[in-house]
C-alpha cells in the first residue's frame, strides 16, 4: 500500500473527516434556526402591533415575513435531522459517553421542538381565518417561546460540552448527572444563551433592514418598507450595543472557565506579566510560536479581559502543545465576529443620526450600507461559533474527552464517502430553498399582502408548508 | 436496582412504539413514492401527493424521537448501531432530505416538476431500501467489541439484508396502495385496488422468505419460536397473520375501500411483534441487551417527564389532524 493511501485510511484523517462533515452540516443548519428563532419573535411582535393599532401594513408584513418564516423553518427541520443522527454516525465515542447527560437535554430540544410544530405552526401558518385574531395571536407567540425553548436546551447542551459540570463518571466511562439543575445551567449557559439569542435577533433584524433598504431604493414612499426598515433599525440601534456588553461578558466567563480558548482568540502565545497587548491584526503563526506582522495596542488586551491594563495575562507557553486550539482559525473567526460587530453598531448609530435629521428613508448611502449588511449576521453567527468550537478543541468535552477519542471506529473512505454525499446534496437542495427565500424578499411587501395561499394542499402540521410560487 | 431494571423497559417500549408509529405513518407516504413511477399522469400524481400533504411532515416527527430518544436512553446501542448501519443511515437521511423538499418544490416551478417529481421517487425509494436494510443488519447482529462497533463499513451487505430491504419496500408500497384505495376514487382507486392485489401476494411471500430465514441467523431466534413452552406464545402470531390475510384478500375482493388501509396496518403491526419476540429483550441482537445499554435511571427518569406530559399531546393533535383531513380526496381540489 502507497504511503498516500495508508495516510487516508490512518484514524486521524478519519476524525478530521468526521470533524470537516460536522462542521459543514452544521453550519448549513445554524443559519436557519438562526434566523427563524428572530423571525418568529418578530412576527409576534407584528401581530401584536397589528392588534393593538389596528394599522393595515402591521398584517401586511406580518404575511409577508410569514412566508419567508415558514420555508425557513422547514429547512432549518430538514437540516436539523441529520444533525440529530450524526452523533451516532461520526461521533458514536462520544454518544456512548456524554448520551446520558446531553441526550435528555437534545430530546428535551427535540420534544419541545416538535410539539411546537405539531401544536402551533399550524394554527399560525394556516389558521388566521379560521379560529379568529385572540387564538391565532396565541399560536403566534407560542411559536416565538418555542424556539426560544429549543435554543434553550440545545445550547445547555453545547454549553455543558464548554464547561461541563455537575457530572460524575461511571465504571463504564460514562459521564453521569450527578446534579441536573448544574448540567443545564453550566458556567457559560447563561452567557451563552443570551449571546446567541441577541445574534438571533440582529441577524433577523439585519435581513429584515436589508429587504426594507432595498425596497425603499425602488420606491421611498413604500408603507411596508419603510415601516420594516425603520423597525429593523431600532433594533439595530439598541441590540447592537447589548450585544458588544454581552459578548465582553460572555468573554470574561470564557476566560474564567476556557482560558486557553481565550489565548488562542487573542494570540497570545506568549505570558505577559504586565499586561498583555489587544493584536488588531496579524497572522498567527504556530510552529513559530508569535503572530507575525501584528498591529498591536499595548496593555489593551488585559483591559478588555481583565478590565486592569497592568493585569498579568498567561500564553500558550505555559499549555501543552497538544492542548492548543487550532489559532489561526479561533483567532480570525473571532475577529471577524467582532468585526461585524461593530459594524452594526455603527449602523445602528447612523441609522439614529438619520432618524434625528428625519432622511431615515432618503438617505441612500444608509440604505446601500443596509443592504450590504444584510447577510452580516449570518457571517458574525458563523464566526462566532467557528469560534467557540474551534477553540474548544483538542476536546469534545472541554478537558475531559479528547475529540480524537471521540469519533466512530470508522475507515477514512466511508466517512470521506458521507461528507462528499452530504456536500452535493446540501448544495442542491439548500441552495434551491435559499433562490426561493430570496425571490420572496425581492417581492414588494404591498397592501392587502396575502397570507399563505389556498390554491395548494393546506398543511395539518405544516414544518415546510406551501408558498406562493414565485415563479407564475 | 429494580427501579432501575423497571425504567428501561419502559423507554424499551417508548422507543419501539416511537419506531412503530413512524413505520406505520411514514410507510404509507413513503409507499406511495415507491408507487409513484407507475402513476405517470399529471392530474393523478397531483392527487397522489394531495392525499399525504396534509399529515407527511408530522409523520417525520417519530424518526427523530426514536433516533434522539435512543441516544439518550440507550447510548451504547446507539453508539454501537449508527457506525455499524453506517451507509444505511446516511443513504435514509439523504432520501429523506429529497422526498421532503420535493413536496414542497414541485408546487413552485412548473418547469421543474418532473424533476421534483423524480426526487420525489427516488428519494422514497432509496430511504425505504435502507431502512429496511437496516433492520435486516440488525436482525442479522454486528460484530462489536467492548463498548463499540468492530466491523467493516460494508458488514451491513448480505443476502438477508437484501431481502428485508425488497420486503419494506414492497410492505410500505402496499400500505400506499391500500392507502390510495381509502383516500381516492374513481380509476385511481381501480388502478390501487389492482396494484394491491399483486402486493399482497408479494408481501406474504416476504413475510414468508424473512420469517424462515430469521431462525437461520441465530440459534436464539429458533429456540425463542419454535421451543417449548414458548412455542405457546409464539404460534398465535403466524395463526393472527393468516386470519388478517384472509380477511384482507376478501376486503380487497369486496372493494370495500376503508379496509385493507386498516388490515395491511395490522399486518404491519404482527410483524413488528414478530420482530420484537425475535430481539427482546436484546437491542443489539445478541451483544448488548437494554439494561446493559440503559443510561442510568436518573438520565431516564428526567426525560420521562417530558415524554410522559408531551407524547400523548402530540398523539392528541396527529389524531386530530387526520381526522380533520379525512375523507376522500377528489382529483385538483385538494382538501379545501
Amino acid at each position: 500500500m502507497s504511503s498516500a493511501m495508508s495516510w487516508l485510511i490512518s484514524g486521524f484523517e478519519a476524525v478530521s473527516l468526521a470533524r470537516a462533515q460536522f462542521a459543514f452540516t452544521m453550519s448549513f443548519h445554524i443559519v436557519f434556526p438562526a434566523f427563524s428563532i428572530g423571525l418568529a419573535s418578530y412576527l409576534a411582535v407584528l401581530e401584536a402591533l397589528w392588534l393593538w393599532t389596528g394599522r393595515e401594513v402591521f398584517l401586511n408584513l406580518f404575511n409577508y415575513w410569514l412566508k419567508i418564516f415558514a420555508v425557513a423553518f422547514g429547512m432549518g427541520v430538514v437540516s436539523g435531522i441529520v444533525m440529530s443522527y450524526q452523533f451516532g454516525t461520526n461521533w458514536s465515542a462520544f454518544a456512548d459517553k456524554t448520551g446520558p447527560v446531553i441526550g435528555p437535554l437534545m430530546a428535551y430540544e427535540v420534544l419541545t421542538a416538535f410539539f411546537l410544530e405539531a401544536g402551533f405552526l399550524g394554527v399560525m401558518l394556516f389558521g388566521l381565518e379560521r379560529v379568529g385574531r385572540r387564538l391565532h395571536f396565541v399560536a403566534t407567540l407560542m411559536v416565538a417561546i418555542g424556539t426560544l425553548v429549543s435554543a434553550f436546551w440545545i445550547l445547555s447542551a453545547n454549553s455543558w460540552m464548554q464547561t461541563p459540570a455537575g457530572y460524575a463518571v461511571n465504571p463504564a466511562g460514562q459521564f453521569v448527572a450527578a446534579d441536573w439543575l448544574k448540567v443545564i445551567f453550566n458556567p457559560s449557559f447563561p452567557y451563552r444563551l443570551v449571546h446567541m439569542v441577541l445574534a438571533a435577533y440582529l441577524t433577523t433584524a439585519l435581513v429584515v433592514g436589508a429587504a426594507g433598504a432595498f425596497h425603499l431604493w425602488r420606491d421611498r414612499h413604500l408603507a411596508g418598507a419603510r415601516v420594516m426598515f425603520s423597525m429593523a433599525m431600532w433594533m439595530a440601534t439598541l441590540v447592537a450595543p447589548i450585544q458588544l456588553i454581552a459578548g465582553d461578558q460572555h468573554g470574561l466567563n470564557t476566560l474564567k472557565y476556557q482560558p486557553v480558548k481565550i489565548m488562542g482568540m487573542e494570540g497570545h502565545f506568549e505570558s505577559h506579566p504586565d499586561g498583555a497587548p489587544l493584536y488588531l491584526f496579524g497572522l498567527p503563526d504556530e510552529k513559530a510560536g508569535k503572530v507575525k506582522y501584528a498591529i498591536e495596542i499595548p496593555r489593551m488586551g488585559s483591559l478588555i479581559l481583565e478590565h486592569d491594563l497592568n493585569a498579568p495575562m498567561k500564553g500558550l507557553n505555559t499549555v501543552p502543545r497538544e492542548n492548543w486550539p487550532p489559532v489561526p482559525i479561533t483567532f480570525w473567526s473571532f475577529r471577524i465576529m467582532v468585526g461585524m460587530g461593530f459594524l452594526m453598531f455603527g449602523l445602528g448609530l447612523l441609522s439614529l443620526w438619520a432618524r434625528w435629521r428625519g432622511t431615515l428613508y432618503e438617505w441612500r448611502l444608509l440604505h446601500l450600507f443596509a443592504i450590504v449588511m444584510g447577510p452580516a449576521g449570518f457571517v458574525a453567527v458563523l464566526a462566532g461559533w467557528i469560534t467557540t468550537e474551534t477553540g474548544r478543541q483538542p476536546f469534545t468535552v472541554y478537558g475531559l474527552l479528547r475529540t480524537a477519542d471521540s469519533a466512530s471506529p470508522l475507515a477514512a473512505p466511508a466517512v470521506g464517502a458521507s461528507l462528499i454525499s452530504f456536500a452535493i446534496v446540501y448544495f442542491v437542495v439548500f441552495i434551491a430553498g435559499l433562490i426561493y427565500l430570496l425571490r420572496l424578499m425581492a417581492l414588494p411587501p404591498h397592501p392587502g399582502e396575502a397570507g399563505l395561499p389556498r390554491d395548494i394542499p393546506a398543511r395539518a402540521a405544516g414544518i415546510t408548508p406551501a408558498i406562493e410560487s414565485v415563479a407564475r | 436496582m429494580t427501579a432501575a431494571i423497571d425504567i428501561a423497559t419502559v423507554w424499551a417500549f417508548i422507543i419501539a412504539f416511537a419506531v412503530f408509529v413512524y413505520v406505520v405513518m411514514d410507510g404509507f407516504d413513503l409507499g406511495l413514492g415507491i408507487l409513484f413511477p407507475l402513476f405517470p399522469a399529471k392530474g393523478d400524481r397531483d392527487t397522489i401527493m394531495n392525499t399525504v400533504a396534509p399529515v407527511w411532515d408530522g409523520n417525520e416527527t417519530w424518526l427523530v424521537l426514536g433516533g434522539g430518544g435512543m441516544m439518550a436512553a440507550f447510548p451504547l446501542a446507539y453508539a454501537v448501531l449508527m457506525p455499524a448501519l453506517y451507509t444505511p443511515v446516511i443513504a435514509m437521511l439523504i432520501g429523506l432530505i429529497f422526498r421532503g423538499v420535493a413536496f414542497e418544490f414541485r408546487w413552485r416551478v412548473k418547469s421543474e416538476r418532473n424533476r421534483w417529481d423524480l426526487a420525489f421517487a427516488g428519494g422514497s425509494w432509496l430511504a425505504t431500501l435502507a431502512q429496511g436494510v437496516a433492520l435486516g443488519a440488525i436482525l442479522q447482529g454486528v460484530h462489536v467489541e467492548e463498548r463499540h462497533y468492530a466491523g467493516g463499513w460494508w458488514d451491513w451487505l448480505t443476502p438477508f439484508s437484501i431481502l428485508t430491504g425488497v420486503s419494506l419496500a414492497i410492505g410500505y408500497a402496499l400500505l400506499g396502495a391500500t392507502w390510495l384505495v381509502l383516500k381516492t376514487e374513481g380509476p385511481l382507486r381501480d388502478r390501487a385496488y389492482h396494484l394491491a392485489w399483486y402486493l399482497l401476494f408479494a408481501m406474504l411471500l416476504a413475510i414468508g422468505a424473512v420469517s424462515i430465514a430469521t431462525p437461520f441467523l441465530h440459534i436464539q431466534y429458533a429456540e425463542r419460536w419454535f421451543t417449548w413452552p414458548n412455542i405457546v406464545l409464539t404460534a398465535p402470531v403466524p395463526i393472527a397473520v393468516a386470519v388478517v390475510t384472509v380477511a384482507l384478500l376478501r376486503s380487497l375482493a369486496d372493494k370495500q375501500d376503508t379496509r385493507p388501509f386498516f388490515l395491511t396496518l395490522l399486518l404491519f403491526a404482527l410483524s413488528y411483534l414478530g420482530l420484537g419476540i425475535s430481539m427482546y429483550p436484546y437491542i443489539v441482537p445478541q451483544s448488548i441487551d437494554i439494561w446493559q445499554a440503559a443510561s442510568p435511571a436518573n438520565s431516564q427518569i428526567f426525560m420521562l417527564f417530558g415524554v410522559a406530559v408531551l407524547i400523548p399531546l402530540i398523539l392528541a393533535y396527529t389524531g386530530w389532524a387526520y381526522w380533520v383531513f379525512r375523507g376522500k380526496v377528489r382529483a385538483g381540489s385538494g382538501y379545501h
